[in-house]
Parts: C-alpha cells; sequence; structure tokens
C-alpha cells in the first residue's frame, strides 16, 4: 500500500531539484514539477541538454534569472560550478533593485550592510533612520479624498448605468421575454471609470535629505488609497519600493524602504536613474496612461542631456508627467538650473513640492477640470 | 502519468522543429522542446519575449503544422467575455420572441443564437483549431483571472445554457511582450519558453527564407547591422520582422539602380521606426551599416 506513495528511485533527483529551487527563492509550484517529470519521460532521458530545456520550459525561471537557475541546474546535476550564481547587473553603472520579482525579501531590516561590497567612489551607501509616524492633517485628509480625487479614465468594459451610452441587450431580452416580447424598458450601459495608475518617483539625494521622509509617509499614505500605484526611489541607484511600502504600519513601512534603499543622501544622477527604469520595459509599462508624479529638485549634476532626454521619453509614455520641486515655493517661479529649463517643455506642469500640505493639495486637486 | 495527446507524425523535438521549417519557422532546440512538450502534455504553451522576436509567428507556424486553424484572440486593456467567449444574438432572439406563435414553446437560449467568439470557437473544435491569445499582458489582470479556469480545465460556463467542456485539450498558444509581470498561476498552468533574438547565422537563415528575392551576401549584411542597431540603446530595437523588411526594402531599391550601402540608408525607415532613435543615431548611421568602426 505504501509502495505506491514513494518516488520511483530515479525520479528522486527531479523532485530534488525542484525543491532546491524552491530553496533559492524561485516558486515553484507542485504541477510544474510532476510536468517536468512528465516532460522528462517524454523526451526520455537522452542528454542533459534534453533534461535542462525540459526544466526550463515546464518549471519557467523568469527570464532575469535564467542564469541563476542554469547555474543550479548544472551544478546539481553534474556537480559543474560556473560564474557566480548571483544576479549580474555589474554591466551598467546604474543598479536597479525590484523587490517585486522576488530577487529580495521585503523584509530586510540588515541587508543593506551587504551592498557595502558594491560602494564605488562616487556613492556614499548609509542607511536612515525614521523618527516614529507622527500624525499629519494632510496625509490623514488625503488618505479619506484621495479615492475620490485621482484621475480616472473610461475603460473598455461596461456596467449597467440610468444614464449610459448604450443598451443593455442582453438584460433587455431577459426583461422581454416575460412580457412577450414586449419591450418595457430599455437597461443602459456605460463605460466603467477606473483610476489611473499612479508612478512616484521620489528623489533620496543629498540635496533632498530634508524631505525624503515626508515625500515617504506621503508614498506610503498614497500606496493604500490608491488602486493601482508605484513608487521607485532614485539616487545614486533606482529602487523599486511599491511591495514594502504596502505594509500597513507606517513605519514598519519606512523601516523596511530604509532597510532596501541604498543610496540615501547620496549623489544624484537622476538622467541615468530614469534611463534605468526607461530600460525595463516593465516598468515602463508601470508608466503608461500613468499619472507621474516626480519628487525632486531636479539638481543635476554636470551635463543634463541625459535627463532631458530621460524625461522627454517618459512625458510620452505617461498621461500627465508632473515635476514637484521644493524650490517653487511661490507661483511665479521660474527655473534657474539649465536641467530644470531644459525639461520645461516636457512636464505637464512644475509645481510647488515644499511641503507635505502642498504635495497633497497638488494631487488632491487634480481631478478638477480633467475629464477622463 | 503522462497525457499524451494525439499528435499525428510528431514524436519527438527534432521532428517538430524540420516540420516547423518546412513551414517556413526556424526553430531554435528550446523552443521545438517546449513546443513539444505543450503538444505532449496538452498544456497550453506560454511564449515570452522582446516585441518582434517571432512569436505569434511560431504560434501560426505551428498551426499549419498541424494543419489547422488559427483562431487569433488579441488582447486590450478591458477584454471581456463578450468579445473574448461568446455573445448572443439579441435581434435574432428578439425576432425569435415577436414571431413565436400562439402556444408554441421556443428556446430563445439554443445555439442557432449563441455568436461564437474565438475562445468558445477554440473549445467547440478542439481538433481543428489552435487558439492563439496574443499579448496576453495588455489585458488587465481580472482577464488573465479568467483565464485560468479555461486554461487548466478548458471549459467555459454560460449562466443560460450551462458548462461547456472541450473534447479534447485544444492547443493553445499565448504569447507575452512582457510589458508587465504574469502572474504565477498563469505561469504554472503553461509550458514555458522565452525567446530572444535568434543568433546571427539563424537569422540570416530566416531573412533568406522569408524572403526569397535577397542575395545571401545581403542578407548576411543587413542581420549584422541589426546586431549593431540592436546594442545601441533604442527605445525600440528592431525585431526579426524588420530585418526581413529591410532585407527586402534594400533589395529592391537596389535593383532599381540604388548603390549598395546607400540602399541600406534609404531604407532604414522600415527598420528604425522611432524618431528619437532615429535622431540619435543619424551622425553614426552610415558607419554603423558598414560595420566601420564610428
Amino acid at each position: 500500500m505504501n509502495d505506491t506513495l514513494t518516488l520511483p528511485l530515479g525520479a528522486r533527483p527531479f523532485v530534488t531539484f525542484s525543491s532546491i529551487l524552491r530553496a533559492h527563492g524561485f516558486s515553484v509550484a507542485p504541477e510544474q514539477t510532476t510536468a517536468f517529470l512528465s516532460a522528462i519521460e517524454l523526451l526520455g532521458p537522452r542528454t542533459m541538454a534534453d533534461i535542462h530545456r525540459a526544466a526550463r520550459a515546464t518549471l519557467a525561471p523568469p527570464v532575469e534569472r535564467q542564469l541563476e537557475f542554469d547555474t543550479l541546474f548544472h551544478s546539481f546535476f553534474t556537480g559543474q560550478t560556473l560564474a557566480a550564481p548571483t544576479h549580474t547587473e555589474d554591466d551598467d553603472e546604474m543598479r536597479v533593485r525590484d523587490a517585486d520579482t522576488g530577487m529580495f525579501e521585503p523584509d530586510l531590516s540588515d541587508e543593506v550592510n551587504e551592498t557595502g561590497e558594491d560602494a564605488t567612489a562616487t556613492e556614499a551607501l548609509s542607511q536612515r533612520h525614521f523618527t516614529p509616524a507622527q500624525d499629519d492633517e494632510a496625509l490623514r485628509r488625503l488618505a479619506r479624498t484621495a479615492g475620490a480625487h485621482l484621475p480616472r479614465r473610461k475603460v473598455r468594459r461596461r456596467i449597467s448605468a440610468r444614464t449610459g451610452d448604450r443598451f443593455d441587450l442582453r438584460q433587455a431580452l431577459r426583461e422581454a421575454a416575460k412580457y412577450d416580447g414586449d419591450v418595457i424598458h430599455l437597461p443602459r450601459l456605460r463605460r466603467k471609470l477606473r483610476q489611473r495608475p499612479v508612478l512616484l518617483l521620489i528623489d533620496v539625494s543629498g540635496s533632498m535629505k530634508e524631505r525624503t521622509e515626508a515625500h515617504l509617509r506621503f508614498a506610503h499614505t498614497l500606496a493604500h488609497t490608491a488602486e493601482r500605484f508605484e513608487a521607485f526611489t532614485f539616487g545614486t541607484r533606482l529602487t523599486r519600493i511599491t511591495r514594502v511600502l504596502k505594509l500597513k504600519r507606517q513605519d514598519q513601512a519606512l523601516a523596511a524602504v530604509s532597510g532596501m534603499v541604498a543610496d540615501w543622501d547620496g549623489g544624484t544622477r537622476i538622467g541615468d536613474a530614469l534611463h534605468a527604469f526607461l530600460s525595463v520595459p516593465r516598468f515602463v509599462g508601470l508608466a503608461r496612461g500613468a499619472l507621474v508624479v516626480i519628487l525632486s529638485d531636479g539638481l543635476e549634476r554636470g551635463d543634463h542631456t541625459a535627463m532631458t532626454d530621460a524625461v522627454t521619453r517618459l512625458s510620452r509614455c505617461a498621461w500627465r508627467l508632473h515635476w514637484l520641486t521644493p524650490l517653487a515655493t511661490s507661483t511665479d517661479f521660474e527655473p534657474q538650473t539649465a536641467a530644470l529649463k531644459s525639461i520645461l517643455p516636457f512636464i505637464d506642469d512644475l509645481a510647488d513640492g515644499s511641503s507635505l500640505d502642498r504635495i497633497c493639495a497638488h494631487i488632491l486637486e487634480l481631478s478638477q477640470g480633467e475629464a477622463a | 502519468m503522462t497525457v499524451k495527446s494525439q499528435i499525428v507524425g510528431i514524436d519527438g523535438p527534432e521532428t517538430l522543429e524540420s516540420a516547423l521549417r518546412d513551414a517556413l519557422y526556424l526553430a531554435d532546440d528550446g523552443l521545438s522542446t517546449s513546443a513539444y512538450l505543450a503538444l505532449a502534455l496538452g498544456k497550453p504553451l506560454l511564449l515570452e519575449g522582446a516585441p518582434g522576436v517571432g512569436k505569434t509567428e511560431a504560434a501560426k507556424a505551428l498551426t499549419s503544422v498541424l494543419g489547422r486553424q488559427l483562431i487569433r484572440l488579441q488582447c486590450y486593456e478591458g477584454i471581456d467575455a463578450s468579445t473574448a467567449l461568446y455573445e448572443w444574438n439579441y435581434p435574432r432572439q428578439m425576432l425569435a420572441i415577436r414571431q413565436a406563435k400562439e402556444d408554441e414553446e421556443i428556446d430563445i437560449y439554443h445555439d442557432r443564437f449563441l455568436i461564437e467568439r474565438p475562445m468558445l470557437a477554440a473549445l467547440r473544435a478542439p481538433e481543428r483549431a489552435t487558439l492563439l491569445i496574443d499579448e496576453i499582458d495588455r489585458s488587465d489582470h481580472e482577464f488573465e483571472a479568467f483565464l485560468l479556469e479555461f486554461l487548466s480545465d478548458f471549459q467555459i460556463s454560460i449562466p443560460e445554457r450551462g458548462t461547456i467542456r472541450a473534447a479534447n485539450r485544444p492547443v493553445v498558444v499565448l504569447t507575452s511582450n512582457r510589458t508587465r509581470e504574469l502572474h504565477e498561476a498563469l505561469r504554472r498552468r503553461c509550458v514555458y519558453h522565452w525567446i530572444d533574438y535568434p543568433d546571427a547565422e539563424r537569422e540570416a537563415q530566416i531573412v533568406m527564407m522569408r524572403a526569397s528575392s535577397v542575395a545571401e551576401a545581403t542578407a548576411q549584411a543587413v542581420v549584422a547591422a541589426v546586431g549593431r542597431l540592436r546594442s545601441e540603446p533604442l527605445a525600440k530595437p528592431p525585431g526579426v520582422a524588420e530585418t526581413i523588411e529591410w532585407a527586402e526594402a534594400a533589395t529592391l531599391l537596389n535593383q532599381m539602380g540604388e548603390t549598395w550601402p546607400r540602399a541600406f540608408v534609404r531604407a532604414i525607415g522600415v527598420v528604425l521606426k522611432d524618431e528619437d532613435d532615429m535622431v540619435f543615431l543619424e551622425p553614426r548611421l552610415e558607419a554603423l551599416i558598414s560595420g566601420e568602426a564610428a
């Protein structure tokens, strides 16, 4: 009886391989392991290459981690050790960190130390400690009202409505069937409204030091009120912080962000950071049709052509691109730096980002006069 | 354990690869293995890759290898059941009710009032059609979740009619440009393959196979130039389809009397389709195409 439950000896290595993958953070479902075994049975274990291809096809590692997957495979099945199994992103000067691909656990209190080895001459990596959450009226108002005030757009899906631009024929027919085919009233459909995604890019460089904490609190509030929300921080690196912002308690979320972001109060490479963002198609997808808000003073060191380029591209993907700078404290603010001047034609609004009140008010005023 | 479904004459990845070659599609080992496994295990095949690497073409070639009809469902945001599954023919239903005689019973949810949409059509003719669900990443999460029932059980429910289940497992190919991450639940139901740009030699073969008018030297020159273009940081790197078009366009211009490197430059519009990319590359374009270091 027990015999039916024991795995054939030959199948064991493959099942073990699945669990090794899981231990390395790949998500492998039991049905994928089953498919893997069936695939090997089908192909007939002829060569290692066949087993490798079967593993790739059925266990489906994400493409960014395929190298790591291959290394694990070879070290498990052939005992070979190849080049470093870790992520290889050293090819570019800008590092991108994305908590959502499962590369890093969301709870990263001590993780920052490990990145110390990556420190280069131009980067000053550090960790930040935030003071416990303060109750802020502006944020509370944002949390209360953002749901109704964030910009919306029409989607193709329709819902029934009293006044709509189309008839609900399916419903009409159901009703007509009751009355011998007489249509007594015509139900209508209208296109559903949906919140536009909001993409927040937060400058965490040294020049914004005073404000990053407030900005992160703002991001945390928005993460819990907007339907679709994404947040990144940038300084000398680009870090996706959306997932850790989803933690409910604000101080917890901020502590997690503090552990994740490695380039607090360092230099600024806005252009490079935005280019790094644009070079990942998945990220560009997040900006498409979205309200993109950049919280930055736009103080780019050196040549600003990279920044201008990136902002131009970003503005084409986005629905609206708003740049909130703490420098614009009065309404007749004129940008003084060449970098800010050069991007002026491509951004929809350059507004006051000097305080939480102003930022929240800006977001809440967005939907006024903006039809979907 | 293995659900080996009926695939006539295809008994391994190699056979499938040569069959695909006959259908004018050059598949690499990874793709032919994945496609074979998908067919044999009766699972959907999920193809991911950059735009223009030939994901849709692979589905078409697979369809013609199997001698079936291709049913294509293009995804977009807000796609719903009435465009993907079925729709009732309301005017006809209404007419039927009005024309029905006294005491006559009519079934207004009869088959003749049902308009088939791609997924229902594929379910009803699983051995005659392959279903291509194209650019699944464009649809929203709700539709993706809705697909799960279809992809694991191959059945759909119509409230007025009950559940319709496929007699056999239909062949389903999904493609994604990876503009967003697909849900794990969807990935694990499928056999997965990431299609990369083909290497230079294979791409030259593809050009020659698809565009018979192109000479071998031209094909090699085009592929080399496209390779150099892809290594530049472009907003829209050229895909395989663009390579083929470029080779054809340049050949055409050459037949009309244009000299060689100039023909490539003049036909650049079929390869670079983004104004920024054009401006970015313009000063170095000729050097890039001819392969001289700028």
